[in-house]
């Protein structure tokens, strides 16, 4: 009967990269890497791109000729596709705990309390499922508390011997590892709190382990008092059953190339509320106010960046009065002989729709809009997202995204799917 | 017009829906209504393994002697153990194909006499990537 519950976190070895090795097994142990929309950075490396010496969030730009030197496969990003594998991992994943937490599209919790297996072996076992099942390498990393098992699963992708498991089951274990990481490394501690820990002499993670809880709580944050008791093996953040709804829901994109007209930005801006209010709607909360914002680039001279709220007639998730507010915001920021980067906007002030009562003196959101829009998402859901939009997104979005390296959507459209030569 | 087809994971909920024979709650019920089973599902009879499972198009004639036949559609299942005489999608060398495991002479056969074996070296680094459960050939529209 183990003593200490334990907890792990699962996670996806360079996920968008192993996902375009799936149906391409000639790219196994390969270079490969998956840039950002508009294909404009470097998201994600396989082992083989790493060693190369290609960095993370590079610019697309300044690493091409590395990459075509060392013929590395390029792909933009493919989110049915990883969206999809990240489902199959998901449901393998949860046939080894009652009690999981999807985290991220690439990790997962799962409590390991009341486990009778041997916890190195059952570890070994998920990652052999994982792979037959999804051709997906993963990362699993086990402990008392989500703080240690994050950083257990750091060892476990740094340190061959393990075989991508790290199990830390006793303090001894666990202190061995917080001795050799930097206070960075640990979960929810970044480079500006890692500076004000320095004040306190606390600059590897087993310094922060030893700290006293109650002088870094004054000091900082409840926070980070909770870290240091997990790090002490205590758990203080649970597994959450769901994902908590979103308190303000944003959409922002970069464009294509850049616009000078207010047109194609009205158009843009039209998708990205479009996207916000499904989300909404997806949370059953309604928004009471808007945050739309253009800006230039802060790389070029002439740098202009504006904002403005605008509050709604009433609380609506009602895409069509959104997109009015949202135009109206535009109309007020714009500012001709500019070159625009980006835009966005944000739902702000959001209610939960259940809690919310229209009445004779209040005027709200018609029972035919709720239809209506019910309807609209009911036919994006079947038939792809987007099929049923406002004619004010345009027919030839010029300034859609760059993809230039698309692979196909190999598990979510007919037309896609793999050809076997027999 | 073109109908977008479902795909599998949505399939699963719309077709097995129960329905009743008489629409009207007025007047003679049918008295096959307290009997109604659900509707057939394909996807509960063709797929065990969800997550594992993929469905890929058939380009050529060297499997049609067994059925599986040039642009038919195969359903395959990564979680099923291969053995011997398992149709499976093998990589060898980089590629793809389909064939039929022959686990005591350690090769791959065709099903198709045009199309001799294929020997599974130890350094052609041979993988299974799935068993084909089941091959799909419509004679209706296209396939």
């Amino acid at each position: 009967m183990r003593l200490i519950a334990m907890l792990a976190i699962v996670d996806c070895n360079s996920c968008y990269a192993s996902c375009e090795q799936i149906f391409r097994p000639e790219l196994r142990g390969k270079p490969v890497v998956v840039l950002s929309n508009n294909d404009g950075f470097v998201v994600a490396r396989s082992k083989e791109a790493k060693a190369l010496g290609i960095e993370d969030l590079q610019p697309f730009f300044k690493v091409e000729h590395l990459l075509r030197k060392h013929n590395v496969a390029i792909f933009s990003s493919n989110y049915p596709l990883y969206g999809d594998i990240s489902n199959r991992v998901m449901t393998t994943l949860r046939q080894f705990s009652p009690n999981v937490e999807i985290y991220s599209i690439d990790e997962m919790f799962l409590d390991f309390d009341g486990l009778q297996e041997d916890l190195n072996e059952y570890s070994h076992l998920i990652k052999q499922t994982v792979w037959r099942d999804v051709r997906m390498p993963v990362g699993v990393g086990v402990a008392p508390s989500k703080t240690l098992a994050k950083l257990a699963n750091h060892v476990a992708k740094k340190h061959r011997q393990g075989n991508g498991v790290c199990v830390l089951d006793k303090p001894h274990k666990w202190e061995w590892v917080l001795r050799r990481l930097p206070v960075t490394k640990v979960w929810g501690i970044g480079k500006r709190l890692a500076q004000r820990l320095a004040e306190f002499n606390i600059y590897n993670a087993y310094d922060l382990a030893k700290a006293n809880p109650k002088i870094i709580r004054r000091h900082m944050n409840v926070n980070v008092e909770r870290t240091i008791k997990e790090l002490n093996g205590i758990p203080c953040f649970a597994l959450e059953e769901l994902p908590p709804a979103k308190k303000q829901i944003y959409c922002t994109r970069g464009f294509g190339h850049k616009l000078t007209e207010i047109e194609p930005i009205q158009q843009a801006m039209s998708l990205y509320v479009r996207r916000a209010a499904e989300k909404l709607r997806k949370q059953n909360h309604l928004a009471l106010t808007i945050h739309v914002f253009i800006h230039t680039s802060p790389f070029e001279p002439n740098y202009y960046s504006n904002s403005t709220t605008v509050k709604l007639p009433y609380p609506t998730d009602d895409t069509r009065i959104i997109n009015q507010a949202a135009k109206q915001g535009i109309e007020h920021i714009f500012k001709s002989g500019y070159r625009y980067l980006k835009a966005g906007v944000g739902l702000i002030e959001l209610v939960d729709k259940k809690h919310f009562q229209f009445d004779l003196w209040h005027k709200g959101q018609p029972i035919k809009s709720d239809h209506l829009m019910n309807i609209v998402d009911k036919v994006n859901r079947t038939h792809g997202k987007g099929i049923v939009h406002l004619a004010s997104e345009g027919f030839h979005k010029k300034w859609y995204m760059r993809q230039n390296f698309t692979s196909p959507a190999y598990t979510s459209r007919w037309s896609d799917i793999p050809i076997i030569f027999c | 017009m073109s109908i977008r087809i479902l795909s599998a994971h949505e399939a699963r909920t719309a077709l097995w829906a129960p329905y009743f024979i008489s629409k009207v709650p007025a007047g003679f019920p049918s008295p096959a209504d307290d009997y109604m089973e659900q509707g057939l599902d394909l996807n509960e009879y063709l797929i065990q393994h969800p997550a594992a499972t993929f469905y890929c198009r058939v380009s050529g004639h060297s499997m049609k002697d067994i059925g599986i036949m040039d642009g038919c559609l195969l359903i395959v299942d990564r979680a099923v153990e291969p053995a011997n005489r398992s149709i499976v999608l093998a990589v060898i060398d980089g590629e793809i194909t389909c064939k039929m495991l022959d686990t005591n002479q350690q090769r791959l056969l065709s099903a198709n006499n045009q199309y001799a074996p294929t020997p599974i070296s130890a350094g052609s680094n041979f993988e299974v990537e799935g068993v084909v459960i089941h091959a799909i050939n419509s004679y209706v529209g296209n396939c």
